[in-house]
């Protein structure tokens, strides 16, 4: 098949399944979220409320476009998109399942580089949002947002460091061939257990979500960065942060729960796109499940965590993966 | 500081145990429109206009209660009965009764006005409705059914029988 094509046809199957995606997520999380806090949730659109995101996004795209007064207008009409295309991007690199068919610009060998680097753009657009509204809240939650997924960047970056070390390769696909042996026992978790609660923890951070979710926190900043966003504007900003879960439980799968594998892969490939969707299915209920749990961060312990603690960690971590490697510990090899 | 990280971090899986155990609780909503919490039988709910067990209407349109309405809530115009045309007991009727459920506080201070007991909030639906208009409740939908066997108002009377308003206490006297 003619190379451009069969491009064009992943990207547009990958970018009609992430948005799918973020419209149930939203019910998922909605609908999950309700039945930890025993109430029942969305139920009136549709069986189960399933048609609740379509009547969501009916109702934002039917709202009035409003551009407040004093913003930069280009700015301001450019920051959602800016925020949704890293969100979006980010599904590039990640191996969905085992056959390279499933996946998009296949072995990259710097995929994790290209993930920490597209996840880094992804701020602006918070930034430039905060910035652009002319608005004090947008603007302290445009700060707060850059102040905190650039400290927690780094943890993330380390944990991530630990991964590569231990596959020796920054490709996604062999981050997962590197954990085959066959048994769930490869999944670098095991492995690399304080990594992965480094990664989940400043994966939560970098996704602005509880208990990491001051940069819009209700009580002090209003929505922070997206204050005075409306509409379709609005629900870009949505989008992004559910695709970018999306995205980083992709990336939690691919890191430390074994990809796509799982049993009976090599006789049925189709099945790795199961088991893939099934364990990004698990992520994402955890997700929630933090954010029914625990209460939000204050803004200066939420400092002091990512570089007393986390930074701290994460580099012990890697010393400590480093030695192991080096001495040849078996399951360190 | 140690033993405080320790207890901090043992105390975490339980909060998330005690969230996931009530994943398997029963929700408590209450589905509105559909189901409905039971209401205690002296709640103040919606305004209702009584008649006496042969039919006739309570109110007598005095409009104390419109005079005791905290909010201003209650307007009551009243016109003459007579025993061809009778409403109520005694000389006049409310022909007018209106309450604007938007404004009403449901304090139940025009109960405590009436003088004839015609006015009663009883738990019963809740006023709700899509426009303005159709919040301010007239006397059709105030005014009760007549009770089963007797006539609606108006009715007629024979002379000298309701000549004087009914009280449900008796008349001060010195
Ligand atoms: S309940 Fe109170 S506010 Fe409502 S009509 Fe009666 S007196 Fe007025
Ligand atoms: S309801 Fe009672 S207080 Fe109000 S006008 Fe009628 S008789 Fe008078």
């Amino acid at each position: 098949m003619n190379p451009i094509l069969e491009a064009l046809i992943k990207s547009v199957a990958v970018l009609a399944v992430a948005l799918a995606g973020f419209a149930y997520m939203t019910w998922v999380e909605r609908k999950f979220i309700s039945r930890l806090q025993a109430r029942i949730g969305p139920n009136r659109a549709g069986p189960f409320g399933l048609l609740q995101p379509v009547a969501d996004g009916i109702k934002l795209i039917f709202k009035e476009s409003i551009t407040p007064a004093n913003v930069d207008v280009l700015v301001y009409f450019l920051a959602p998109i800016v925020a949704v295309v890293p969100a979006l991007v980010l599904f590039a690199v990640i191996p969905f399942g085992s056959d390279p068919a499933f996946q998009l610009a296949s072995n990259i060998n710097v995929g994790a580089l290209y993930v920490m680097a597209v996840l880094g753009v992804g701020i602006y657009g918070m930034i430039l949002a905060g910035w652009s509204s002319n608005n004090k809240y947008a603007l302290l939650g445009g700060l707060r947002a850059s102040a905190q997924v650039i400290s927690y960047e780094l943890g993330l970056g380390l944990a991530v460091l630990s991964v590569i070390m231990m596959a020796s390769s920054a490709s996604l696909n062999d981050i997962v061939a590197y954990q085959q042996p066959g048994n769930i026992l490869g999944w670098l978790i095991f492995r690399q257990p304080i990594a992965a609660v480094i990664f989940a923890i400043t994966a939560l951070a970098e996704l602005a979500r509880a208990p990491f979710d001051l940069v819009e926190a209700e009580q002090e900043l209003t929505a922070g960065f997206m204050t005075e966003y409306g509409g379709m504007k609005f629900a870009l900003f949505y989008m992004s942060e559910y695709v970018k879960m999306i995205g980083m439980s992709a990336l939690f799968v691919t890191f430390f729960l074994g990809g796509w594998s799982g049993p009976f892969v090599n006789e049925a490939p189709a099945l790795s796109l199961v088991y893939f969707a099934i364990k990004v299915l698990a992520c994402l209920l955890v997700m929630v499940w933090v954010r029914a749990t625990l209460p939000r961060f204050r803004y200066d312990k939420l400092m002091g965590f990512g570089w007393k603690v986390l930074l701290p960690l994460g580099l012990l971590n890697v010393v400590v993966t480093a030695l192991l490697i080096v001495a040849g510990v078996p399951g360190y090899k | 500081m140690m033993d405080k990280f320790v207890a901090v971090v043992t105390k975490i899986p339980v909060g998330f145990a005690t969230v996931l155990k009530t994943f398997f609780r029963k929700p408590v909503t209450i589905q509105y429109p559909e189901q409905t919490k039971p209401m205690s039988a002296r709640f103040r709910g919606r305004h209702h206009l009584k008649r006496y067990d042969d039919g006739l209407e309570k109110c007598i349109g005095c409009a104390l209660c419109a005079a005791a309405c905290p909010a201003d809530a209650i307007y009551v115009e009243a016109a003459e009965n007579t025993n061809e045309q009778r409403y109520s007991p005694g000389e006049r009727y409310a022909k007018t009764y209106e309450i604007n459920m938007l404004r009403c506080i449901f304090c139940g201070y025009c109960e405590d006005a009436c003088p004839t007991n015609a006015i009663v909030l009883e738990p019963m639906e809740f006023p709700t409705g899509y426009t303005r208009d159709s919040m301010i409740y007239v006397k059709d939908m105030l005014l009760e059914a007549p009770p089963p066997g007797a006539p609606a108002t108006p009715q007629q009377t024979p002379p000298g029988k309701y000549d004087r308003a009914i009280l449900p206490f008796p008349p001060i006297t010195d």
